[in-house]
């Protein structure tokens, strides 16, 4: 019997749909020579566009300087934990890694472990502003093997921001400078005394907060204790990780107190996701928030065209530094990561990618930038211009602290040691754990994080 | 044989496309879950046999987990949408025709909304200052923040209030179908309004109660959306089901191959609950 006419139809489509959806998978990257894909982490929050803005800036030089070359920018809207999920997943594949990253250096490590970063010692031994960058910001970026895979455009620093109104509401000082612990509880307790209806002292906990409760809140206190010294959270002799000690258990004694005690945020709103957004657009400009333990970046959202403008901060806040435990030498603690724009491994347009990286890191680009978000430069040539540190308020008080700055030990187990100390923040802060079950369980977290690498200490 | 070919052929384009979307990705997890390949932090996965089953069975974070997610399916789904839904479709039955419809409407509106808009809803409605509290407050009642203190029932309720729908219709299909003659001639008989719906309703419709039951629970085992807007899974875990802790394990702390082992923990689940119906309900579906 003949084979019906129509049945080869079917057959044929069967072939040519099968072979789309083959071919689909397994074609090249796709991607245009001319063009380059620039990813980068936009705010949260609709009303702040300074990257947005400032790359749009820089796009427009680079297209200029590049006839026929085309740049396009991949905004990714996410909180930080999911922004880095989501360049994870297309830095991947090809046919979804971008040109240009934009990496935290909290997990560059981790991704140059993972083979997804191009070194760039070539492009960097034949660029000569390379020499203005200080050399802590040079190793922020370099790997294990190392070679260096990012550019970092800006540090941070972390302090005490204080409301000199609330202050002088509770009858202290506008000149506050805490020398202990104790003096910043004491301070908090006599707001909750004096002005009830203000949010005392507010330090990020818990995981919704993510890393901003390990570095601005967790370890701005642990580096600051007796058994802090240079790095308590990873032994660089042994290469291990150190099990939570008496240090680890005095911070954590910290976080139970400021939320025992209510002199922080209700334990509702400080597991709030949108915390940090809560503090920087609310509380703060509001009036309501007494003292906040945060990062130098926070003018960014209140700089004209910002959205949330609030050119009187300046007049309104003070600053501290950090206070270590008892006041032990060298008395105050301060924190450091930022960012540094990357080429991904499976980068179609490398060479492009990089003459990109010059373009927003000239001297005048850079210190824009600086200026713009609220950074603290890392090329000396910025740091030393006057019209950088009185460009606004507060850029000296945070680039002084450099001096007595750390950094997190950031090798690719650090994103779970650091979820494991959210975890342990999180059980004192609802108050389901005491501090001894929570520092035990950061142990206990820490062995299978670090896959046994671990010390007592 | 030539007629064989003839008929087989019509049906590759779609085989193959199931082939190649549907079983390809899950026989691809299936393998995921043996390896330890992380998302970041390592630049080769490796096999690794049952360790990620063995990890999660040792993990307080998995049990707890599990635990809620029963909680929340058996709540929610069994408890809350199944019933709701019969009685729903039962009272209509019998309500004037502007009241079926009126009610009909509001019903599936929660259902047609995307789950984030409704989780978004439901958390305006549990928060501290939120719909609730100022109804309870209204009456001198005491409030209190649901979404701290009762989370999983919080949460459980949200998926009532979205799911409900479904079984609404499903039965209200299922008990039109059900002949007029067998009802009104038990009520000759002299049976009550419950041994009616014990004896002869619920009988009648047993398959629609397993395919209900068997869909609901399937739709309550992924729910991650409506959680994830309403609590991310916390305070402290305390609303933390299947889902979100696999996004946890693989998303944020880049363990991918953990978190596709729990993946097919959870497929398991379902599939005993599948069972469990089918066996209790004895129908063929």
């Amino acid at each position: 019997m003949p084979v019906r006419p129509t049945a080869a139809l079917p057959a044929l489509l069967a072939a040519a749909l099968a072979a789309t959806a083959l071919t689909a998978c397994g074609s090249g990257s796709g991607s245009d020579p001319d063009t380059l894909k620039v990813s980068f982490k936009q705010s949260t929050d609709n009303s702040i566009k300074v990257m947005d803005d400032y790359l749009a800036g820089i796009k427009k030089q680079f297209e200029k300087a590049n006839p026929g070359k085309k740049v396009e920018l991949i905004p990714i809207k996410a909180p930080d934990s999911e922004y880095y999920t989501k360049v994870q997943q297309m830095l991947r594949s090809p046919k979804t890694a971008p040109d240009l990253v934009y990496e935290d250096t909290f997990l560059i490590n981790s991704d140059i472990t993972s083979g997804y970063l191009k070194p760039l010692d070539t492009y960097l031994a034949k660029w000569p502003d390379w020499n203005q960058f200080i050399d802590t910001a040079k190793t922020a970026a370099k790997g294990e093997d190392g070679k260096t895979y990012g550019v970092p455009d800006g540090t941070d620093t972390r302090g005490l921001w204080f409301d000199k109104g609330i202050f002088a509401k509770a009858g202290l000082p506008a000149d506050w400078q805490p020398k202990t612990w104790d003096d910043v509880l004491d301070a908090a307790r006599t707001i909750k005394a004096k002005v009830p209806d203000v949010t005392p002292l507010n330090v990020y906990t818990g995981k919704p907060a993510g890393e901003a409760a390990t570095m601005q809140g967790f370890e701005m206190l642990l580096y600051g204790t007796d058994t802090g010294g240079t790095d308590p959270l990873y032994d660089s002799t042994s290469k291990k990780w150190i099990a939570g000690g008496q240090g680890f258990k005095d911070a954590l004694t910290f976080v139970e107190t400021v939320y025992k005690e209510k002199l922080g945020p209700d334990v509702e709103t400080a597991l709030d996701p949108n915390i940090q957004t809560i503090v920087r657009g609310d509380l703060l400009p509001n009036g309501k928030l007494g003292i906040d333990l945060d990062g130098s970046w926070l003018p960014q959202d209140w700089l004209e065209g910002s959205g949330h403008e609030w050119p009187e901060w300046s007049s309104k806040l003070g600053l501290a530094p950090m206070p270590t435990q008892h006041g032990q030498a060298p008395g105050k603690v301060s924190m450091s990561g930022g960012w540094t724009w990357a080429i991904p491994a499976k980068a179609a347009n490398p060479d492009l990618a990089f003459d990109f990286i010059k373009t927003m890191q000239t001297k005048a680009n850079a210190q824009k930038w600086y200026i713009a978000n609220s950074g603290i430069a890392v090329r000396k040539d910025v740091a030393e211009d006057p019209a950088y540190t009185a460009a606004q308020p507060g850029i000296k008080f945070f680039t002084d602290l450099v001096a007595s700055t750390h950094y997190r030990p950031a090798f690719p187990a650090y994103p779970k040691v650091s979820t494991a100390i959210q975890e342990a923040m999180e059980g004192v802060t609802t108050g389901d754990k005491s501090v001894a079950d929570a520092a035990k369980g950061y142990d206990e977290e820490l062995k299978s994080a670090a896959d046994g690498q671990v010390i007592q200490k | 044989m030539k007629r064989t070919v003839a008929r087989i052929l019509p049906l590759t384009p779609a085989t193959l496309l199931l082939l190649l979307f549907l079983a390809g990705p899950i026989a691809y997890c299936a393998y995921i879950a043996f390896t330890d390949l992380q998302l970041t932090g390592q630049a080769h996965e490796s096999f690794v046999g049952f360790d990620n089953f063995r990890t999660a069975f040792g993990d307080e974070a998995f049990l707890n987990a599990v635990w809620l997610t029963l909680v929340f399916t058996v709540v929610s789904a069994l408890l809350g949408q199944n019933t709701l839904g019969l009685a729903l479709a039962a009272l209509m039955q019998r309500a004037s025709k502007p009241v079926r419809t009126l009610t009909g409407a509001i019903v599936i509106t929660a259902w047609v909304l995307p789950e984030v808009v409704a989780g978004f809803l439901l958390y305006a409605f549990f928060r501290k200052e939120g719909t609730l509290n100022a109804l309870l407050d209204w009456l001198h009642l005491p409030t209190q923040n649901w979404l701290f203190t009762l989370p999983i029932l919080a949460v459980s309720f949200a998926n009532v209030w979205r799911g409900t729908a479904f079984s609404m219709l499903v039965y209200s299909a299922a008990l039109n179908e059900i002949p007029k003659e067998i009802t009104e001639a038990a009520e000759v008989d002299g049976a009550g309004g419950w041994r009616r719906l014990w004896h002869i309703t619920l009988p009648m419709i047993r398959r629609s109660i397993a395919t209900n039951l068997m869909l609901i629970t399937l739709q309550t085992l992924s729910v991650f959306g409506l959680i994830w807007v309403m609590t991310r899974g916390g305070p402290s875990g305390k609303s933390q089901t299947l889902p979100l802790f696999m996004y946890e394990e693989a998303f944020q702390k880049s363990m991918i191959g953990y978190g596709t082992a729990v993946a097919l923990l959870l497929l398991l689940v379902g599939g005993l609950f599948s069972m469990v119906y089918v066996r209790l309900l004895r129908t063929e579906i």
